[in-house]
């Protein structure tokens, strides 16, 4: 017996650990994940914790010098007039290309996900993601070209006779202006193509998960194509509009590229952030702009919730 | 290149007149210098080979040359602050400040043999000199020059900022509206007040960067009106020269850059500094406090007024050399005519940036940071 006892190897310390390990499964789960914790929790809400808290801060009136006191001054000059028309043209922007995106992306999506097959699903899927894979920025200058006052737009409307419905277009007060390169309907345009695929990537996900056999028995009982749409397709895909339309309205909110390049250079949140941080040293006002999208989609994200958004991504 | 200006303190007024300790003497190279310069300010040939002024003052000296780009001057500040850097190459608005702080130390123009060669207008500049003490050696300077469509203008350049300021018709016989451009950057507040300096005489502005509240209630409702002029605010130099060449603007306030960039281009462009004179930007090089390479920066800063430099670095950006000989010598790309087009003989018409502070020579100011946000509300339409 006690040669059997003697012929045991002596334990090394990895043995030693991976019996540890196997008593206890909880720790060897917290060694693997303790890495993302960590970046997780400080690198990427402990960045967010010293914005929140540097929105609470205020910078003196009289010479411009950071206060390092609790307030809430800094909220309140969101509401100024000139501040207050930066958050509402972002929301606004961002809402319009959602709802455009939905509109636009559900028939493509429809289509990619029901009748599409094998070959031509393919080419679906690479003619939407193909944008992607292209920088933002090559796009974005691309787009000022085709939008511009010499651009091709401005001179096929004048080679149909139609140069009087794109003046007329660009003669609305409020959204437009000079050319489509420097109005909000160009803004507009460019970010509707820009995130597109975005929304109908999630959309078509849902819209696959429809069971064929409901579309089946909503004709049974007598329901038209519209019918169907508006009854049984529309609340099934809901999740998946949803869930795209994060995309869409979030990624609208934070941009600050598009609005530089297209449009009349008025302000949305993401530049008047850039601006107020880099080059006024008003980090407060930065800061408390930069919570408003933050809370806007803590509101939007939790609404999404509810509908069940989160069961399509 | 953006020259952003930041918000500064008073501290630019208390300015302190002792004096530290400058280099009395020079030796043997340390075999090193690190700079923080704008990006595309100091060129070792490898964005376009023809432009290098460095790979030769590396074989000729043994000092090598290490780089640190920064993009607004409040980056410059940081840096510099943080320490570990030999030089800087700093605009108005980043020099007093950094003089302010004692971040830089005087410099010994005995020891910079080159000295003399300097434009007599910059050797004593106010935002490099204080109280008769150099803080450091200027590099290059630039106006921010009008620029016209030569096609829209005909024969007859714009004498006057007013085509971007005021409405009215072009020699081409349409109106200005939509087909100008303004600066998208705070301190383009500075051109209205340069533009009321000339024409509401009775406001008496003394300096566009020094305004009390109304003057600056008056350059904001000029900047107001020219909001319904103006397509597009301009802040990316490329943005603005397709604007040129495919939005039809007509005027618009520009630095030479552009206007050299669309004439190599053979577009019909033009550019004039007004009757009211410009603002523009000078860049002075100047020296940490705690520069671990005193060395190697004073041969640095000596090769910096080399002829050559100064004429080849004039070119690739559009600005003017501070030795004046440059323009002429042929010692590299410059030329007369460059120069010329360039704004060299526009310096007295040129208003230097400088921050705005609340502490300014007329008494109370409106601080820089207010500039900012009014601006902002300005493009909005507010």
């Amino acid at each position: 017996m006690s040669d059997l006892h003697a012929s045991l190897p002596a334990r090394g310390l990895w043995d030693r650990l991976t019996a540890l390990f196997w008593r206890r499964p909880g720790l060897l789960v917290g060694v693997l994940i303790a890495a993302p914790l960590l970046w997780l929790g400080v690198v990427y809400v402990g960045s967010l914790i010293a914005l929140l808290v540097q929105s609470f801060y205020s910078i003196d009136e009289f010479s411009g010098v950071v206060q390092r006191e609790f307030t809430l001054k800094t909220y309140a000059e969101l509401l100024r007039p000139a501040n207050a028309d930066i958050i509402l043209r972002t929301v606004t922007m961002a809402a319009a290309v959602t709802v455009a995106s939905a509109i636009l992306a559900f028939p493509i999506a429809y289509y990619a996900a029901r009748f599409a097959k094998g070959r031509w699903k393919a080419a679906f899927y690479l003619g939407i993601m193909l944008p992607l894979w292209s920088s933002y920025l090559v796009k974005v200058y691309a787009w000022k070209m085709i939008l511009s006052k010499e651009g091709i737009i401005s001179w096929a409307a004048n080679g149909i006779g139609a140069g009087a419905v794109l003046d007329a277009l660009l003669a609305l007060p409020g959204i437009g202006g000079n050319s489509l390169s420097t109005s909000y309907i160009g803004t507009f345009l460019v970010f509707v193509y820009v995130w597109l695929p975005y929304m109908i990537l999630p959309m078509q996900a849902s819209l696959e998960r429809v069971p064929q056999s409901m579309l089946e028995a909503s004709a049974d009982l007598g329901a038209g194509g519209l019918r169907t749409l508006w009854s049984v397709i529309l609340p099934l895909a809901l999740p998946g509009v949803i869930a795209g339309s994060i995309f869409t309205f979030s990624l609208t909110l934070g941009d600050y590229i598009i609005p530089q390049i297209i449009g009349n250079s008025a302000n949305f949140i993401g530049m008047a952030v850039y601006q107020l941080q880099g080059t006024a040293g008003n980090i407060p006002l930065a800061a408390a702009f930069a919570v408003v999208p933050i809370v806007i989609m803590l509101v939007y994200l939790g609404i999404a919730r509810k509908l069940g958004a989160f069961d399509a991504l | 290149m953006k020259r952003i200006l930041t918000a500064t303190t008073a501290l630019a007024m208390a300015l302190p007149s002792i004096t530290v300790a400058q280099v009395k003497e020079l030796g043997a190279g340390e075999g090193e210098v690190s700079i923080v310069a704008w990006p595309g300010y100091i060129e070792r040939g490898e964005t376009d080979k023809a432009y290098d002024w460095v790979t030769k003052f590396e074989e000729k000296t043994g000092c090598k040359v290490s780089i640190k780009t920064a993009n607004t001057s409040d980056e410059m500040v940081a840096l510099m602050n943080e320490g570990g850097f030999d030089l800087v190459t700093a605009s108005g608005d980043a020099s007093l400040r950094l003089v302010a702080g004692k971040r830089v130390q005087p410099v010994n123009i005995d020891l910079i043999p080159s000295w003399k060669n300097i434009d007599d207008r910059l050797k004593d500049a106010p935002w490099h000199t204080v109280d008769g003490v150099h803080y450091g050696v200027p590099y290059q300077w630039g106006p921010n020059v009008l620029a016209y469509n030569k096609d829209v203008f005909k024969d007859a350049p714009p004498k006057s900022w007013s085509v971007v300021f005021e409405e009215q018709t072009l020699p081409d016989g349409k109106s200005n509206k939509g087909r100008v451009q303004a600066y998208d950057g705070p301190i383009y507040i500075a051109d209205a007040a340069l533009y009321l300096m000339a024409h509401k005489p009775d406001l008496g502005i003394k300096s566009p960067y020094e305004l009390n509240e109304d003057q600056y209630k008056a350059a904001l409702d000029l900047l107001r009106g020219q909001r319904a002029l103006v397509g597009r605010y301009w802040h990316d130099a490329m943005i603005q020269v397709d604007d040129f060449k495919n939005e039809g603007v007509a005027a618009s306030s520009s630095w030479p850059f552009q206007v050299g960039l669309l004439a190599s281009e053979k577009f019909p462009i033009g550019s004039v500094v007004p009757e009211e004179g410009a603002t523009g930007w000078a860049d002075t090089t100047m020296m940490a406090v705690d520069a671990p390479h005193p060395n190697c920066s004073y041969m640095w800063m000596e090769h910096t007024l080399s002829s050559n430099l100064q004429s080849d670095l004039s070119v690739w950006f559009g600005a003017n050399p501070v030795v004046p000989a440059a323009c002429e010598d042929k010692s590299g790309m410059q030329t007369k005519e460059g120069c010329a087009a360039n704004g060299m003989g526009d310096f007295e018409k040129i208003h230097f940036w400088t921050t705005p502070t609340a502490k300014c020579s007329t008494g109370d100011c409106v601080p820089y940071y207010r500039w900012v946000s009014d601006y902002i509300a300005v493009i909005g339409g507010r």
